[in-house]
């Protein structure tokens, strides 16, 4: 009878708390993840909406190439126009 | 039953209940994280599939720049000279030629000639336009070549054979008065018709 007094003891001061103490823990982890995931799913939402202007690249690209031909074009002139340095 | 066995019911009961309450929470908050990293990886997705194109377009925009360099040091070096084309781009941009140019290590060890503090940059560019002007030839210790009292005499030694400033013989004058090769007398024309020149003769009045 004494053996299951301490027992109970037992289960009552010592097994409960830990397990209570444990599940809280693991409780109080997860919930402070849900905020977290919250923000990176806005940050990835905000740099996918930021990407949207990505397709002007091409834009830009077509632009770097005429750009780069007229000065081909014009470079081409003065080099026909202008006479070169001495020793060039 | 004794009262022993039955606090140890009490006990498990407990303990079960405690975790069933637990683990019932954590599931609803790990059921939260699961949306969350959903919606998460659907951003990702998005950023992944828009930048994918990125890099190439970047690289060929990044190849044609490098191009344009390339040409325009070049070009700059082949016209104005390595140590002119140094002046130059200090002139422009004060502070520049201690990076050099890219294709021409040597730039880096040039001392840029003051261009910039003899011409503006607009002389500057119309002066490098011209025959080779004589910018900055001398050290850039010297006094300056231009003068500013006299600028047009000093641009015209720029040309000293090449420009013609007048015309060399310009149509002479009409001579006039009583030595005058052809001469008109009012009082003969006066109301007739008007007398031809000597080259041509009137029938009525020979």
């Amino acid at each position: 009878m004494t053996l299951e007094w301490i027992g109970d003891v037992i289960l009552l001061v010592v097994l409960l708390p830990v397990i209570i103490y444990l599940l809280h823990g693991v409780l109080g982890a997860a919930n402070s993840i849900v905020p977290s995931v919250g923000r990176i799913a806005r940050a990835a939402r905000a740099g996918s909406a930021d990407l949207d202007a990505v397709p002007l690249l091409l834009t830009t690209q077509d632009q770097v190439v005429k750009t780069i031909q007229s000065a081909a074009n014009y470079g081409g002139s003065l080099d026909v126009i202008l006479d070169d340095a001495e020793g060039a | 039953m004794p009262a022993a066995g039955v606090v140890m019911i009490i006990a498990v009961v407990l303990i079960v209940a405690a975790i069933v309450v637990y683990l019932l929470a954590t599931i609803v908050a790990l059921r939260k994280i699961t949306a969350g990293l959903d919606d998460a990886i659907g951003g990702v997705g998005e950023i992944i599939q828009k930048s994918e194109p990125v890099a190439e377009v970047v690289a060929d925009i990044n190849a044609n720049l490098d191009a344009g360099v390339d040409l325009l040091e070049g070009l700059l070096v082949k016209k104005a000279g390595l140590t002119d084309a140094v002046g130059l781009i200090d002139g422009l941009y004060p502070g520049a030629a201690a990076a050099g140019l890219r294709n021409f290590p040597d730039a880096k060890t040039i001392k840029a000639p003051r261009i910039s503090e003899v011409y503006t940059r607009g002389t500057l560019t119309l002066a490098r336009l011209g025959r080779e002007a004589p910018i900055a030839a001398a050290s850039p210790n010297g006094p300056a070549l231009r003068n500013p009292a006299y600028g047009s005499s000093a641009a015209r030694t720029l040309y000293p054979d090449g420009r013609e400033l007048h015309a060399r013989a310009l149509p002479r004058s009409p001579v006039i008065g009583t030595d005058a090769p052809v001469q008109y007398d009012p009082s003969e024309e006066v109301g007739g018709p008007r007398r031809r020149m000597p080259a041509t003769s009137s029938p009525e009045r020979s």
